[in-house]
């Protein structure tokens, strides 16, 4: 295997001492930076640029049953520190896949979440049934969030109901030792009603969050910058979202393992979202600016974390949702004696 | 295989409305080959704002000398990313990813080859001049652009070539009018077994009907806006037609950017032809 030889910003620094190692339910992974689906393809691509088996794992582009060719061009428009897309899942279909990207993927030693995405309900559960017959993955993330089909009714996760009927239904139709993972959309009034929902269904854990909807009117030709008129929003822009819904999906889950992603560019945002209540996190569109991000991330963070003192990363999960700092000792001198009027 | 790599700033020079970086990339000379692109971050992700990187042609490339292999790309400063490259000083230190997408096929037989740029389009015109010229083919050049200030590459196509044909819209230099009005005259002149083309959408489109009406074989590299540039991201996707018929959705950036003529259904650029291979089914139909 012949790969890119990537530079370095900085001299490459000691490895830090800290155990990166988290748990997505019943899986284990030696790092919590994981690809985000979309972003990575099925890492065929980006296994050029860093070793692909280096990283938690690959969360591969959501699969559908069929072959599909996604929307018309434009797909994309750049916007402040983020881009519109619509691409509307353009993809091989859930055989090819199979035969092609996932039979490359384990060659490859790769660890694997897929990411499935379907119609109906029904789709979903077929999806579900065909990968739990062939096996060789360890996560299913169930892309129930992408903005980009012609039917806003088809986007599962705005409402409860019916984000858990297809959950329910997947869970149904994969093998119990296979987490689940349902993505969320942040276009929702209430995101903890849906994610309470989505765990009662049977999810064993959340991916927060997919794209956010937008739009981008190009003031030359007076029209609307994607063929697709609306698209999905990524990058840097919507990490302060990402982060409050990981925040407030915590707050009424706080035992479920949830993956964190939405903007991240380097260690010290994907320590915002472990502190926040994530047990891993994705690398998304920052791959289209540096397709090396993924093993990037994992650096930094590592020596972010390290250099904060924690031994272990999953201590730092949830660290900034802690009680008040104790005072300090040398602090709580006769100074501190209460007022007179209190 | 592409390289990730840090490169510096050897050189922004003028070049008619354009620029021609010359930037440090050790290893990418030895590898690229006429038709790959090379990619571009703008700025520091902790700064800037842009988050997509650039896509430029490769137009020449230096494998020796004292600054080690150096790459050239032309710039067209046509909005703030491409802008802020053109204001790079020596020195300056970019990221650079290289070389991408599949080049040009080369005859392996020295045959007539006619290279038709538009605009900046024939940035990568002249380093596949040289490889012809290599394998001993016979190689005219047809230069189009709006004016005289956006043609690219006059002097060097010169330089090269056994015939130069300069067009512009307006008249300033050369012959008026579009490059293809000129292209089948040129091509019965030199009878032009293969024509390469690079340039906009709409002048690609032609020089493949008019080559592919001549019976000649056309290698088009298009121009189509790109996310990632590494095939992950499905934005600069075209429908082409497959050696078994089918139509697809292809990547400009890793199957491309340059198509065979023949086989790109340029009418149907920016829109899903309905045979295409996972196309929708039509509402109507749906029922």
């Amino acid at each position: 295997m012949t790969r890119a030889v990537v530079r370095h910003t900085t001299a490459p620094a000691a490895v830090p001492a800290i155990d990166m190692s988290t748990r997505l339910g019943s899986v284990g992974l030696p790092s919590p930076v994981l690809t985000a689906s979309g972003c990575a393809a099925s890492g065929r691509e980006l296994d050029e640029f860093f070793d692909i088996t280096s990283i938690g794992a690959v969360v591969t582009k959501s699969i559908m049953l069929e072959p599909r060719s996604g929307r018309a061009t434009p797909r994309m428009a750049e916007t402040p520190s983020g881009m519109l897309n619509s691409i509307g899942l353009q993809g091989p279909g859930i055989h090819a896949f199979l035969d092609r990207d996932l039979a490359w993927l384990r060659e490859r030693g790769a660890r694997v979440i897929v990411s499935i995405a379907g119609g109906t309900t029904q789709e979903f559960e077929e999806l579900a049934r065909i990968l739990r017959d062939h096996g060789g993955f360890d996560a299913l993330e169930v892309n129930i969030s992408c903005p980009n089909v012609a039917d806003r009714g088809q986007v599962f996760a705005c409402r409860a109901d019916s984000a858990a009927g297809v959950i329910g239904g997947v869970r149904r139709s994969t093998d119990p030792d296979i987490p689940v993972f349902a993505k969320l959309s942040p276009d929702v009034t209430d995101l903890g009603t849906i994610a309470l929902a989505c765990v009662r269904a049977g999810a064993d854990g959340l991916s927060l969050i997919n794209t956010t909807l937008g739009m981008v009117i190009d003031v030359d030709t007076m029209r609307p910058a994607l063929a697709g008129v609306t698209g999905g929003l990524s990058g840097p822009a919507i990490r302060p979202i990402a982060v409050r819904c990981v925040w407030q999906v915590r707050d009424v889950l706080p035992e479920i393992p949830l993956i964190g992603m939405g903007g991240i560019r380097n260690g010290s945002d994907a320590f915002e979202f472990i502190l926040a209540g994530a047990d891993a996190v994705s690398v998304g569109t920052v791959v289209f600016h540096d397709p090396s991000a993924p093993a990037r991330v994992h650096a930094e963070l590592a020596s972010i974390a390290a250099d904060r003192g924690f031994a272990r990363l999953r201590d730092a999960v949830s660290y900034a949702r802690r009680e008040a700092d104790p005072v300090p000792e040398d602090a709580a001198g006769d100074d501190l004696s209460l007022p007179e009027w209190v | 295989m592409p390289v990730q790599m840090r490169g510096e700033v050897v050189s922004v020079r003028r070049a008619g409305q354009y620029h021609v970086l010359t930037v440090t990339a050790p290893g990418v000379p030895e590898l690229a080959r006429p038709g790959n692109f090379a990619t571009l971050a703008i700025g520091d992700l902790d700064s800037s704002g842009l988050l997509l990187r650039r896509a430029f042609s490769i137009h020449g490339v230096q494998s020796r000398g004292i600054y080690g292999g150096t790459i050239d790309l032309v710039i067209a400063d046509s909005g703030p990313g491409t802008h802020w490259l053109t204001q790079r000083r020596r020195g300056d230190v970019l990221d650079i990813v290289a070389p991408l997408g599949r080049p040009f096929a080369l005859p392996r037989d020295p045959v007539s080859c006619l290279l038709v740029g538009g605009g900046y389009g024939s940035a990568p015109l002249v380093f596949l001049a040289e490889a012809l010229r290599e394998r001993g083919c016979r190689v005219d050049v047809m230069l189009g652009a709006a004016t005289e200030e956006k043609l690219f590459g006059v002097l060097e196509a010169k330089r090269i070539a056994s015939t130069v044909t300069i067009t512009t819209d307006d008249g300033s230099m050369g012959e008026a009018g579009l490059v293809t009005d000129y292209l089948r005259a040129a091509i019965d002149r030199a009878a032009t077994d293969v024509v390469y083309a690079c340039g906009p959408m709409g002048m690609l489109a032609a020089v493949a009907d008019i080559a592919t009406e001549a019976g000649v074989y056309s290698q088009c590299a298009v121009e189509e806006s790109m996310a990632c540039g590494i095939g992950v991201c499905m934005t600069c996707v075209l429908p082409v037609i497959g050696d078994d018929g089918v139509t697809r959705m292809l990547r400009s950036c890793v199957e491309g950017p340059v198509f065979r003529g023949d086989r790109v259904r340029w009418d149907d650029v920016g829109t899903i032809p309905s045979d295409t291979w996972g196309a929708p089914v039509e509402e109507g139909r749906q029922r």
